[in-house]
């Protein structure tokens, strides 16, 4: 029997029934698209988080007081405040082939100038930092090392601020003021517009680590300690070192856990990662179970098919066709059913990651593996559901298949 | 003559239940030369489908041997059977059995796709010999419900043709059809007859079987009666007769009716 012929008949008999042929392969339609567009949506998400997590600077290392804990009972991270400026500048004297290095003290404040006030968050930082986070300046100059040590009250603003306060002129050299501490502007930094989560990166303001925790915070702790590597290469050696200093500074014993923690960018993307793959594996298999029941419904309706047309299975075999000809034929039918569901399917998720992309957050990426799988899988679908009312076409006996009513 | 068909013996029994079971042949023994054309009569549950699914090779016998051509049937498997009909047999039903919405070529072309011998580029060739042999040369692309009864049902002549088969196998064709169309089935019967076809048909129609050469009564699973047709009946001149006016033809029940009133 001619591989074509069969075609042509499968087609024949699936738009035969129009709508009975549409509603099996909607099942198909929805699982296919669903896979797709779920897996879809994880990946983008991953690649989004991957890519936050590596705007946060080059090379980047990141040192948090560790959560302490009181009779076995964790407080929580940062519950201790262990970091100090003596740590800071330990880390400085005895550890190489560090770049920058900033602290990062913040607090949400109002900023007050003589119009405007407006809410954001004030970043105790030192001048490195600029480095670190790779900023540009819209106007004026960050402020310098020597403003820094002296606590200078120095204030440089990100965009949205600085249009807040100052709508429609230039804010440099202007005095606003911070929890009532007057600070001068010196700088404005370049918008970096809107971040991958939505959140506007221009939102800030900073000022000098010194001047934050003498005059706003009065803290003597250091949250976040941000070390940056000269390369990607010594990140490793680097992150060793900062722990040796600290331990040493913090007067750990050998028995003693760390009382910090420290984390690189390719920590923070890998857990990233594995959560969002989780996440993807889990909507994907959701997903799956979808086009498992899509082809349930092909399998019903090839059962349903085979009775329908038993009188004609009758037919062929009176003229001569075998039982692996009526196999194959039902087969290939159920399989073009469930194709056509899968190649409709892959449209539909198209243009629904596409709408995704533009009217909202989400960045669904469209993965050619997965399309190729789901495509795979569907024919797949249709030939495992498809096989046993096939089987059962093929093993009818001709002259019960001629005679049935 | 050669012999084309011998039963040897043939019994078959169907089980009903476990315990009931129902004897629809008895011992039959029949011998076909090639060339003949023969009708099996009988009254309904006397067996004779059951014999006619036999030959076609569509049923298997309980008991018994069937040469068909020269060789023995029971020897076959499944897909062999399926060959052997394809090859060597065509079935003409009292249904017409023809695949709706597909048109008369495509129905003609179904053996085909079955065959392994023919070249795909012959097909259409082919169908269209077997349907100009029917004189339906000029319906080639009409579906089943576009056809009358009777055009369907040379449209299954033309079908069992397609491969040229050794005996052509008719099973009540006319069981559907009309007095005039009737004739008009028989008489490309005995015209396929003539060019050398090897004709089994199963009627309950006397007036039928006397458009065939030999006759063979079925009666309880067994043969009856064994006859040569005396005065064998042409129906091409039964048609124009018939158009004439000058005989009706009537069914048994229509007889019966007739005595009656």
């Amino acid at each position: 029997m001619k591989l074509e012929y069969t075609l042509k008949i499968a087609f024949k008999n699936i738009l035969k029934n129009k709508v009975r042929s549409f509603l099996t392969m909607l099942g198909v339609i929805i699982g296919v698209s669903s896979v797709i567009i779920m897996v879809g949506i994880g990946q983008g998400t991953q690649k989004k988080i991957e890519k936050e997590i590596n705007s946060l600077g080059t090379n980047l290392i990141m040192i948090y007081p560790a959560n302490s804990r009181f009779a076995g009972v964790s407080q929580g991270s940062g519950s201790t405040n262990k970091i100090t400026l003596t740590d800071m500048k330990k880390i400085i004297e005895e550890v190489s082939n560090i770049q920058y290095i900033s602290p990062d003290i913040s607090s949400n404040e109002q900023v007050i100038s003589q119009n405007n006030n407006y809410r954001t968050t004030v970043h105790g930082v030192s001048d490195q930092y600029q480095g670190i986070k790779d900023y540009t300046m819209a106007e004026g100059e960050f402020f310098t090392e020597a403003q820094c040590k002296s606590s200078k009250n120095v204030i440089v603003l990100g965009k949205t601020v600085s249009d807040a306060l100052f709508p429609g002129i230039s804010s440099i050299g202007k005095t606003i003021r911070v929890r009532n501490i007057p600070v001068k502007v010196v700088g404005v930094l370049s918008s970096k517009g809107s971040g991958n989560n939505g959140m506007d990166q221009d939102d800030l303001v900073l000022i000098p680590y010194t001047t934050m925790m003498n005059k706003i915070t009065g803290s003597k702790y250091i949250r976040t300690l941000f070390v940056s590597a000269v390369s990607k290469d010594v990140i490793d050696t680097v992150q060793e070192e900062v722990s040796r200093v600290l331990r040493i500074s913090h007067k750990l014993k050998s028995t003693n856990s760390d009382d910090f923690t420290i984390s690189t960018q390719s920590d923070i993307v890998e857990k990233a990662s594995s959560i969002t793959g989780m996440m993807t594996l889990l909507l994907g298999s959701i997903a799956g179970v979808s086009l498992f029941v899509g082809g349930i419904g092909i399998m019903n309706i090839m059962l349903v098919s085979v009775t329908e047309r038993t009188r004609e299975i009758g037919t062929r075999m009176a003229v001569g066709a075998r039982g692996d000809d009526i196999l194959i034929q039902f087969l290939i039918e159920a399989s073009v059913l469930s194709l056509a569901g899968g190649v409709a399917g892959i449209g539909i998720s198209g243009v629904v990651i596409f709408l995704l992309n533009i009217f909202t957050t989400l960045t669904p990426v469209m993965n050619l593996t997965i399309v190729v799988l789901a495509l795979v899988f569907s024919g797949g679908v249709g030939i495992f559901f498809g096989y046993y009312p096939a089987r059962k076409a093929s093993q009818l006996n001709p002259i019960d298949a001629l005679r049935y009513e | 003559m050669e012999t084309i068909i011998q039963l040897k013996q043939i019994k078959k029994t169907y089980s009903l239940t476990e315990s009931v079971s129902v004897q629809a042949l008895r011992g039959v023994d029949i011998e076909i030369k090639k060339g003949d054309f023969i009708a099996v009569m009988g009254p309904s549950g006397s067996g004779k489908s059951t014999l006619m699914n036999i030959l076609g090779c569509l049923d298997i016998p309980t008991d018994g041997e069937y040469f068909l051509d020269g060789v023995s049937v029971k020897t076959l498997n499944k897909d062999e059977l399926a060959g052997l009909r394809n090859e060597k047999l065509g079935f003409v039903f009292q249904g017409f059995n023809l695949l709706s919405r597909t048109t008369a070529l495509e129905n003609v072309e179904l053996p085909l796709f079955y065959n392994r011998t023919h070249d795909r580029k012959d097909f259409k060739a082919l169908s269209i010999a077997a349907l100009e042999r029917v004189g339906l040369g000029n319906r080639l692309d009409h579906t089943p419900n576009m056809l009358s009864g009777g055009q369907q049902q040379r449209v299954a002549i033309a079908r069992s043709l397609v491969n040229t088969p050794k005996v052509l196998l008719a099973d009540e064709p006319t069981g559907n059809l009309d007095t005039a169309t009737s004739l008009d089935i028989m008489s490309i019967f005995q015209e396929l007859n003539d060019q050398g076809i090897t004709l089994v048909l199963v009627t309950h129609e006397p007036d039928i079987a006397q458009f065939a050469k030999r006759v063979i009564t079925v009666r309880d699973g067994m043969i009856r009666e064994d006859y040569q047709v005396k005065n064998r009946k042409s129906a091409t001149e039964e048609i124009e007769r018939f158009k004439a006016g000058n005989i009706q033809i009537f069914t048994e029940s229509e007889k019966l009716h007739q005595e009656v009133v």
